[in-house]
């Protein structure tokens, strides 16, 4: 009898690193680029073919028109963007010291915007606001993610990573279930990639249009049949949060292209 | 709408060159409803041309089935030095034009 429970915990240990598989080692770590054909490479590495240097373009034109009651353009306060917002995506979703919680791209945009320019924010996923936060993010293409080294952000990193490891909706499904234990297989002829935001807003041939990460997100969860959490809440944004420090070191690809 | 152009700034005189435009348009198709039954009218790009020194050299015509932000690519002989004019032609009125210059060596 002794023997058998011997065996039995024994078989149970050889199983356990099996079972813990969870999270990439660092080293093992792939943007989605590489998880794409030829053809999608191709697209995304030439500006003149990549649509998302469209918006690029659209943003650019928007960082230096006048709005708002201020009459104040992006232009006026942060200058050159090509010097004052290099990096800065690549940081971001990050802490506000005024709210004391992470704020993302486009949340600190409509900040900017309702705070400094005294314009009414922009709507989620409207054409205006992912031509803007793709231009900002534009800037910042080739430098590392470091998006939650600030120790302030370390809580909802973790609140992050708790909704990732988090079975939900009919399909009973986490984000892990895929994306960490069966990347690199097949969904429906699709290829099951990590999840590593590296170039959003970025360019889905799916959506004909730009997106943002939270589309990408709640396109999931209506796909594991989860109620999907709304644009801006804090959910999602440690969420994104937690997906930018799990894509810590992989350079940014602004506007990237996606099937 | 913006566009992006790819013309060579250089070629040879006689050689081939490529010409690649990207355009920003949403091409809604007119067969799509809304979430209450509505038809989304048709928005699309009807027809492209480019002009090389006044002269048409190449024309599309384009049709719903064309996706978003149409990409288009072409040949033609560098014959002199000049100016590329591309104008993209679309439902309700919808006009817009680019242009990029060439040297022919």
């Amino acid at each position: 009898m002794r023997v058998w429970r011997a065996i039995a915990a024994a078989a149970l240990l050889a199983a356990a690193p099996a079972l813990l598989a969870g999270e990439i080692p660092i080293d093992a770590r792939r943007s989605g680029y590489s998880f794409m054909g030829p053809d999608t490479r191709a697209m995304q590495d030439d500006d003149t073919s990549n649509p998302g240097m469209l918006f690029v373009l659209e943003g650019e034109a928007l960082w230096g028109k006048k709005t708002g009651n201020a009459e104040k353009s992006c232009a006026d306060c942060h200058g050159d963007a090509r010097s004052s917002m290099k990096g800065v995506a690549a940081r971001y979703p990050a802490i506000d010291k005024a709210l004391a919680r992470p704020v993302t791209l486009d949340q600190r945009i409509n900040r900017c915007r309702t705070n400094h320019q005294q314009a009414t924010p922009l709507l989620y996923e409207s054409r205006d606001l992912l031509a803007l936060s793709a231009f900002v993010a534009h800037q910042s293409r080739g430098v590392a993610i470091s998006a939650g080294d600030d120790p302030q952000a370390k809580p909802f990193v973790e609140q992050g990573r708790e909704l990732f490891m988090q079975r939900e909706g009919q399909l009973n499904l986490a984000c892990t279930n895929c994306h960490d234990d069966n990347f690199d297989r097949r969904l429906a002829g699709a290829p099951v990639t990590q999840g590593q935001p590296t170039g959003y807003p970025l360019y889905r041939l799916e959506w004909q249009t730009l997106g943002s990460l939270e589309r990408r997100l709640r396109s999931c969860m209506s796909g594991v049949r989860a109620q999907a959490y709304d644009y801006g809440s804090p959910e999602l944004v440690a969420l994104e949060l937690y997906l930018m420090s799990r894509a810590r070191g992989l350079p940014m690809e602004t506007p990237a292209v996606r099937p | 709408m913006p566009a992006l152009i790819n013309v060579p700034a250089k070629a040879k005189r006689g050689g081939v060159i490529e010409i690649r435009t990207l355009t920003s348009h949403i091409m809604e198709t007119g067969f799509r409803h809304t979430v209450d039954g509505k038809l989304v009218p048709r928005d699309i790009i009807t027809s492209f041309t480019c002009r090389y020194n006044g002269d048409e050299i190449f024309r599309a015509d384009l049709f719903p089935a064309i996706a978003a932000n149409p990409y288009l690519s072409f040949f033609t002989v560098a014959k002199e030095s000049g100016k590329f004019e591309f104008e993209w032609i679309g439902d309700n009125g919808y006009s817009s034009t680019a242009s990029a210059s060439i040297i022919v060596e």
